[in-house]
């Protein structure tokens, strides 16, 4: 069979002929991208929901009598695994990933559009299984986002019996769903791309997006592995990870299991996980800024082998999350030294932000206000993960406030800046409409501040030894009553925030009907994405003909241009200048080949 | 271009088209041979994940190995025939020959349904000898390993399916199913490594 090129294949299209196929059951990667964001944000807003009823217990206990001790970790459990899981990593890869690939490597789809489309509705099937446990008896797991055993089939965990097996369910449908959307995205990127198009003339954004599609098809697997075995030990009652037990005065049914070993499972996959997370963030957010700085970004290359050392170290650092289980001492000095290494290539994209802000002509649009707010809470949560990464500091922080300031400043805080930064700039793509700048602003500001006023505090508690996931706190000799009044007004910033986030719900669904028409690449961006000839744009994407791509992403402020971008799809012959005598209207960039 | 080669390149010096004048994937292949890889090596990742939770597991106190039914020997050789046959028809639909291809390609699937049915019947006998999912870890990893292989060969089967029906039903020429068949072949070939190193994990310890 003769190989045909996928990106030159003028492939018949899937055309939809009714508003089903066209909004509902759609194949179209700009569709599905929208479906995977709407449907994360929506289940983010209830944890989101679930984490203000928390802090009401924590900032104000006694006072709300529907949250009881069980509800409250339910809370907690459902919280994590639905921020990490169902909204962070479904909306950096299903919902940006499946936007922005195509457009940005220049192809027309995704390569395998019914499997894109089977992705987004079995990711919907596990987010419905996950939310159906709120209705079953007994209500969710309270186990905890890890789900360590013996305690989550233990009769004491509220959800024992229904909540963790809808949980693991859910799990493995949504790892199902993860693996048909990521062997896309991994696909597309390597297979689909324009012509002119390498791999290192692709914006840091599809690094990012790729490296973390590698990362979860290798990681997703341990957590399958674990939730597999787990559900066994509960459902049939083996021993895979269950020991010998006595409940209540009776011995369970299991023996000899490893507790242990489902931890190295879980956080073989949890730590990649963050890295699945982050490694997107990185590259929306080197764009972001490259793009309003009018600056290209500083040490692309730099920046590319960040991204692949980072996705490397992110497999051998797992056991950090383990200081307090116990371990032999060199596996502990083993694992604090890969942890700190890491710090090294993140270090190294946090400089090469700061740099490519350096003399740059930098534009203070909404996007930038988010990008730049991203950097410093990112350096803020990254500081302390030195801490955290060294085994004897570790030990006595591991369970207090401090780890719960640490990773919600850079798992929590800084990836959700970066949404909002990339909503911002992507939006008037991605609508054709602009949002209302001065309610962005305020969602900035409430944001930004509200997140350091919540999280700045909690360090401090938890230099004091304030015991994380404990539903009250009770008097202690330690703990001055003082903290108390900083829990209440971490529960009052918390609310703010949480309020605020209704400007953003608020301006974006207001401004799709509303809003003012945005002009043809507003922000004046090189790279692919800006340069379709409709916006948004329509099905197909590039109209009659595939672009081609003569120069990299980041061609801004080129000196001699008379413009201060020139887009990747411009030919060198083409390219603008400000020589008076051959500067020719019609070769203009703005009227290039797109 | 080496992947060194490739990620040391200074993309801001070099402007024009890099590269043939037709795009060109990374590598000479169709898309679907691309993902069909990545999938082989999260299959991989699952089975490796699992084959060290058992030694892990393995090196507690209440472990009581067994020995594993010599019909396990039959039924491996069931699955190296079926591999064998789907790479007769991947070889004949490469020299384009028609003849013996419809047997081959029904043969591989047959086969392969033959080593489950098969692998069902060990696990009944099993059952009845009182050897259960919760009899013993190293049972319940047993059933775990095998039936999950045995889930994993179902997935291919849908696929064959699909392809025979095709053929069969004439609604395909040989050539419309080959790249079917070769995506078959090679997730045969290793489904068939994946269970001769569970074999030899379960036969050995």
């Amino acid at each position: 069979m003769a190989y045909v090129p996928l990106a030159d294949q003028e492939q018949e299209l899937h055309h939809p002929h009714s508003w089903v196929t066209k909004y509902v059951f759609s194949q179209d990667h700009k569709v599905i991208a929208i479906q995977y964001g709407s449907t994360a944000v929506a289940v983010g807003v209830v944890a989101l929901v679930l984490s203000l009823l928390m802090r009401l217990q924590l900032g104000f206990p006694e006072t709300f009598s529907l949250i009881d001790p069980s509800s409250y970790y339910q809370a907690v459990t459902m919280h994590g695994m639905i921020m990490v899981v169902y909204l962070l990593t479904a909306l950096f890869l299903g919902g940006f990933g499946n936007y922005l690939i195509p457009l940005m490597v220049g192809a027309r789809d995704m390569v395998f559009p019914f499997l894109n489309m089977l992705s987004y509705w079995v990711y919907l099937v596990s987010v419905i299984i996950l939310m159906a446990s709120f209705f079953a008896p007994g209500g969710p797991t309270g186990a905890g986002w890890t789900l360590y055993p013996p305690q989550t089939s233990m009769a004491g965990t509220p959800g024992h019996d229904w909540g963790i097996i809808l949980m693991l369910a859910s799990l493995a449908v949504f790892i199902v769903a993860f693996t048909m959307g990521g062997l896309n995205y991994v696909t597309t990127v390597l297979q689909a791309r324009c012509r002119g198009l390498t791999m290192m003339r692709l914006p840091l954004s599809v690094w990012g997006i790729f490296t973390a599609t590698v990362l979860g098809l290798f990681a997703f697997p341990a957590l399958f592995v674990a939730a597999i075995m787990m559900a066994f030990d509960t459902l049939l009652h083996t021993s895979f990870f269950m020991p010998a037990i006595i409940e209540a005065g009776q011995p369970l049914d299991t023996a000899g299991g490893s507790p242990i070993l489902f931890q190295h499972l879980f956080w073989f996959f949890g730590h990649p996980e963050v890295y699945i997370v982050a490694l997107p963030v990185f590259g929306l957010v080197s764009d972001i800024i490259s793009t309003h700085a009018r600056k290209n970004i500083f040490g692309y290359r730099m920046m590319v082998w960040a991204i692949i050392a980072i996705g490397g170290l992110s497999f051998i650092v797992w056991a950090h999350h383990m200081y307090v289980s116990g371990m032999n001492p060199y596996f502990g000095f083993f694992f604090a030294t890969t942890t700190l290494i890491i710090a090294v290539p993140t270090a190294l994209k946090v400089y090469n932000w700061v740099l490519t802000l350096w003399e740059g002509d930098i534009r203070m649009n909404v996007p930038m206000f988010f990008a730049i707010g991203f950097i410093f809470t990112f350096i803020h949560g990254g500081l302390t993960g030195l801490f955290l990464g060294n085994v004897v500091i570790d030990l006595p922080l591991s369970d207090t406030y401090f780890v719960i300031a640490h990773f919600h400043m850079v798992m929590g805080v800084s990836p959700v800046l970066v949404f909002f930064a990339a909503v911002y700039h992507w939006f008037p793509l991605m609508s054709g409409k602009m949002y209302n700048e001065t309610i962005a602003k305020w969602h900035f500001w409430l944001t930004f501040l509200g997140a350091y006023a919540i999280y700045l505090p909690m360090h401090y508690l938890g230099f004091l030894g304030v015991p994380r996931r404990y539903y009250a706190l009770g008097s202690t000799d330690f703990i001055p009553e003082s903290a108390q009044a900083l829990n209440a007004n971490i529960t009052i910033a918390a609310l703010i925030v949480g309020a605020a986030q209704l400007l953003f719900l608020f301006n974006i669904i207001w401004s799709l009907k509303n809003g003012k028409k945005a002009e043809h690449n507003p922000w004046g961006s090189a790279s692919l994405e800006w340069q379709t000839p409709d916006v948004p744009p329509v099905h197909g994407n590039w109209g009659p003909k595939l672009p081609s791509v003569y120069r990299w992403a980041y061609d801004y402020s080129v000196p001699g241009a008379h413009q201060d971008f020139i887009p990747q799809s411009t030919p060198e012959a083409d390219e603008p200048t400000v020589d008076e005598q051959h500067f020719d209207p019609d070769h203009d960039q703005s009227k290039a080949d797109i | 271009m080496s992947f060194i080669k490739q990620v040391t390149n200074k993309p801001w010096e070099r402007k024009g088209i890099i590269g043939p004048l037709r795009p060109v994937g990374a590598f000479p292949v169709p898309a679907e041979k691309v993902a069909l890889s990545f999938f082989l090596v999260v299959v991989a990742v699952i089975f490796s994940l699992f084959s060290v939770s058992y030694f892990i597991r393995m090196e507690l106190s209440d472990w009581a190995p067994r020995t594993e039914p010599a019909q396990l020997w039959f039924n491996t050789g069931l699955l190296i025939i079926s591999s064998i046959l789907f790479q007769w028809t991947r070889n004949l639909l490469k020299r384009g020959e028609t003849r013996n291809l419809k047997t081959s390609l029904v043969g591989g699937g047959v086969f392969a349904i033959a080593f489950i049915v098969s692998q069902l019947l060990v696990w009944n006998k099993l059952r009845a000898e009182g050897i259960t999912m919760t009899s013993n870890p190293a049972d319940s990893f047993f059933y775990l390993l095998t039936g999950l292989h045995g889930l994993h060969l179902l997935g291919g089967l849908w696929v064959w399916s699909k392809t025979t029906i095709k053929l069969l039903s004439g609604n395909a020429e040989p050539k419309d199913i080959r790249l079917s068949v070769e995506l078959c072949t090679v997730y045969w070939h290793a489904l068939l490594v994946v269970w001769l190193v569970l074999f030899g994990i379960l036969a050995n310890t």
